[in-house]
């Protein structure tokens, strides 16, 4: 939208939102809302000022604005930081099912060099599903924990680059928030566990321990390897000797100088021990994701704060001796180690349900600051985004949510939205199709 | 497993003897925010007498001896009822054949199965177990109550009538298209393998099935009237089919999409028998005034969508709609493995005041009533009224709510499940387990043989049994 045109315009918006996904720059009063910082208190009738799609300024009394701006009133409202999804197939995947609609689990076992940003299609369905639950930004996976490759085998180990992204814009480019967030690795697992049709649940059938051993040894193997070559190609290219370019080394050198975190998946104690040992071999740095049982490593995951993404919440015990609260008491766990976390449902499907993987902890030991600091100020952190992202404070992006309740709670719904400052439709295909069939003689 | 099994040995033989011995005293939960689903929420108490609610009320007389729980600040709803699970069964799909109703998942309980006790612990009191949606036709269903700790039969909910599982769409039609077993491997070929095919394995079942009752029918008139005759040869598959003509069997059918749910209306009209619930019943709302009118219940999920191509059109708006326009609605979990969507129903009911905008008592309604309702038992669970089974959840907060959760559960007025109780013996199981593998390693280590180590050079995969 024009900007010098927004600008001139003032009124008190009539909250018919744009139909086109977000441009950049809006410029807003959001009046007489509660305003939920994360990065302070909450300030009960207070504004937010925002300006060319950043926010100017936050509190009770705000000076009027010096170019007249449109006034949105959100008297009994609650205004919140767009919350981040740190890791989900929104937009790369279109139905489960299908094969074809899926743009996730490449062939190869290395793919350091894949971008999932230039897969996102931003006609997606899922976004706007997501987004109308007052997600704003997602960090897309190349691969997903227990996904399969496009072939049909095992998930490789390196699945690609993890990018960020806003939930609108008219092209992938626009939504992009940083290309490479992160490198996905899928540490080795000792894992017997596969799939057993005949009972249609996961078990051990079929499998041994001594299979599943070897198949991880040769895999470590293979990583190290590999992590050996980049380092080794790009220590040649430092020292200005001639290599035949490479782009799944050349992908590696940001991991390997410290810039990108490796994000590796790794479940159990076992395999955390191990991921974290080959990190520090490797000396990388490391974000932790899907963590389930980190048994001992917990307190060594405090210790060297390593970030930690964790799954969905909302799930079936681990294992079938585990106490049945397992799930749900976790974030308690790493909250009270004093880890850093964030929240990602590692899929497309239920990813506009992030916020209520961290309010099932509540119940069982979560603080509620604690949980909603998970799905933004925490997650803008650990992806290195928190100068812009996360929180409602002068100066950062202006991704806001506005509900008219709590925002981690199910009743609760989203008013409006806005990415970079500009309104974001709420519409979906769900709302469309319900007013379509609502409507219906 | 070997250990995690005599793990849970331990645990059941616990809760059935702490439950068989309170089952004999009056129990009044007091000071309660008692959700009744069918009148209203009110603060008071409930007594339970005998397996049963004896009295609701703002003011109750406390029975002589009874044991009095102080619930001041909690709030109780009815047990939960899960209108489709597949949980605390061996097998789920008998995928051979198009019409499998000669088999019966009353045969395959495993009370064994843990996801009873996570079921449990959330407040789910009741289950409708149904056979998978391999087939046009199905298996028998079995109703049941989650008292862990009873052996498969003590499960059994009896009162519940008879039923079966019907399925549509892509799952019953997979096999005909010759495909990749979702589970890998081929499938050999069987039809049908298209929706026109589903269609004509119910037709064809129950013209068979007609026939089948016509000549038993005509067997007992002519046997009636004195002549010698032989029977008509037993059907094990036909027999249930037979009992759904007579209403006597109530259909649970796996569906989702409009066209499949109208043309299941119109064969059940044909042959002049009704649907009980369309189960998932994805695009239900499309088609709520057919459903509405054949008398159908609908089942579904909250906000499950886009995982196949039948799902794309799912709303999270389903069950609003189909409530609004006059469908009894239930939402279920459609569980295997140790027990998800079953472990939250309460606050999946909560996403229906939101999406859709249904009230508290409607939302709630969705898993306790309702459901009751479709299965043929809300004459005894459901609500909270007098006269009701004592199935009954204590929350510690709101129960449609993310904050809340189950701090005791009541099952025929026998608690089964206490949180304080579940947090207290972990210590005590943990040391168990441990001691367990601990014994587990030992035996394995005196039986090792030189060169059966990982790695190790007699290292090489065993083959045999089930191993491959």
């Amino acid at each position: 939208m024009n900007k010098a045109l927004f600008a001139s315009l003032s009124f008190v918006v009539v909250l018919a939102a744009v139909a086109a996904p977000a441009d950049s720059g809006g410029s807003f009063l959001l009046k007489n809302v509660t305003v939920h910082p994360v990065s302070g208190p909450k300030l009960d009738n207070a504004s937010v000022l925002v300006v060319d799609g950043r926010i100017v300024e936050v509190g009770t009394k705000i000076a009027a604005p010096k170019t007249k701006v449109k006034v949105v009133e959100g008297k009994g409202l609650h205004v919140w930081p767009g919350m981040i999804n740190s890791g989900s197939t929104v937009g790369m995947s279109e139905i489960g099912s299908i094969r074809e609609s899926n743009d996730t689990g490449e062939l190869g076992m290395f793919d350091p060099q894949l971008r999932p940003i230039v897969a996102m299609n931003p006609e997606s369905e899922h976004i706007a599903v997501v987004r109308a639950n007052g997600i704003t930004m997602t960090a897309l996976l190349p691969a997903v924990p227990g996904g399969r490759r496009s072939d049909g085998a095992n998930a490789q180990l390196i699945g690609g680059q993890i990018s960020l992204a806003h939930l609108a814009g008219w092209t992938w480019e626009e939504m992009e928030v940083r290309r490479a967030g992160g490198m996905h690795l899928s540490y080795p697992a000792i894992s017997a566990v596969s799939f057993d049709p005949l009972t249609f649940s996961s078990s051990r059938r079929g499998n041994t321990y001594v299979k599943a051993k070897q198949q991880h040894d040769v895999q470590v193997q293979e990583l190290t390897g590999f992590f050996d070559d980049a380092r080794a190609y790009w220590t040649a290219k430092k020292a200005g000797v001639a290599v035949k370019a490479d782009l799944k080394f050349e992908a590696m050198i940001p991991v390997l100088e410290g810039k990108v975190p490796l994000v590796a998946f790794a479940a159990h104690e076992r395999e955390i021990k191990e991921a974290i040992e080959f990190a520090e071999k490797q000396n990388v740095k490391l974000v932790l994701a899907g963590i389930r049982k980190p048994g001992a490593t917990l307190d060594a995951i405090a210790r060297k704060k390593i970030p930690v993404i964790l799954g969905r919440t909302q799930v079936e015990t681990d294992e079938e001796d585990d106490p049945y609260d397992e799930p749900y008491t976790l974030p308690a766990k790493l909250n009270e180690a004093g880890v850093k976390f964030c929240f990602g449902t590692f899929d497309e499907q239920f990813a506009r349900n992030l916020p209520y993987q961290a309010s099932q902890g509540v119940p069982f030991g979560l603080p509620y600051d604690a949980a909603l600091r998970s799905v933004t100020l925490s997650a803008a952190e650990i992806w290195g985004i928190d100068k812009d992202y996360g929180s409602i404070e002068a100066g950062k992006v202006a991704d806001l949510v506005v509900t008219d309740g709590d925002l981690l709670e199910v009743k609760t719904n989203v008013k409006m939205l806005f990415i970079r400052g500009s309104e974001v439709d709420l519409e979906t295909r769900h709302t469309r199709l319900y007013k379509k069939y609502m409507a219906r003689p | 497993m070997k250990t995690a099994r005599i793990f849970l040995t331990a645990a059941v033989a616990c809760g059935a003897l702490c439950g068989i011995a309170r089952a004999q005293q009056a129990i009044v939960l007091q000071n309660a925010t008692i959700h009744t689903v069918t009148n209203g929420t009110l603060k008071g108490s409930v007594v339970i007498q005998n397996g049963l609610i004896t009295e609701v009320g703002a003011q109750v007389l406390t029975p002589a001896g009874a044991k009095v729980i102080d619930a001041s600040g909690k709030h109780i709803i009815p047990g939960i009822i899960d209108c489709h699970t597949h949980i605390a069964l061996d097998s789920v799909n008998e995928g051979s054949v198009s019409v499998s109703s000669m088999v019966a998942m009353r045969d395959v309980v495993n009370p064994e199965s843990v996801a009873i006790y996570h079921d449990l612990a959330a407040g789910t009191t009741t289950v409708n177990a149904l056979h998978g949606s391999a087939n046009a036709i199905g298996g028998l269903n079995v109703v049941l109550k989650m008292r862990w700790g009873k052996d498969a039969e003590g499960l059994v909910m009896k009162e519940a009538k008879p039923g079966i599982k019907f399925a549509l769409g892509e799952n019953p039609k997979r096999q005909g298209q010759g495909g990749q077993s979702p589970f890998g491997g081929n499938l050999a070929p069987r039809y049908p393998g298209t929706r026109m095919g589903v269609e004509d394995v119910i037709r064809e079942a129950f013209t068979e099935a007609k026939q089948y009752q016509a000549a038993w029918k005509d067997y007992e008139a002519r046997r009636a009237k004195g002549e010698s005759l032989l029977a008509p040869r037993k059907d094990l598959k036909l027999e249930p089919l037979v009992e759904v003509l007579e209403g006597k069997r109530l259909v649970h059918a796996h569906c989702y999409r409009a066209d499949e749910i109208l043309m299941l209306l119109r064969v059940a009209d044909e042959f002049g028998f009704k649907i009980a619930t369309l189960q998932h019943v994805l695009e239900g709302y499309k088609v709520a005034n057919e459903i509405k009118a054949h008398g159908a219940g609908a089942s579904t999920f909250s906000d499950w969508w886009g995982y196949k191509i039948e799902a794309y059109d799912a709303i999270p708006y389903n069950a609003a709609v189909l409530t609004r326009k006059g469908v009894l609605t239930s939402l279920n979990s459609d569980d295997v493995g140790n027990g998800d969507l079953s472990t939250r129903l309460n606050t999946e009911a909560g996403k229906t005041m939101k999406y859709g905008g249904l009230s508290e008592d409607e939302a709630l309604a969705l898993i306790t009533i309702n459901p009751a309702k479709q299965l043929g038992i809300d004459r005894y669970v459901g609500s909270i009224e007098a006269g009701k089974q004592a199935d009954l959840v204590i929350y510690d907060k709101d129960p449609l709510s993310m904050y809340s959760k189950v701090e005791r559960v009541f099952i025929d007025g026998v608690q089964y499940f206490d949180r304080e109780a579940d947090v207290a013996a972990r210590a005590r199981k943990d040391a168990e387990k441990k001691g367990l593998l601990e014994k587990e390693k030992a035996t394995e280590k005196a039986n090792e043989k030189p060169g059966d180590k990982p790695g190790g050079k007699g290292a090489a995969p065993r083959t045999g049994g089930r191993d491959e």
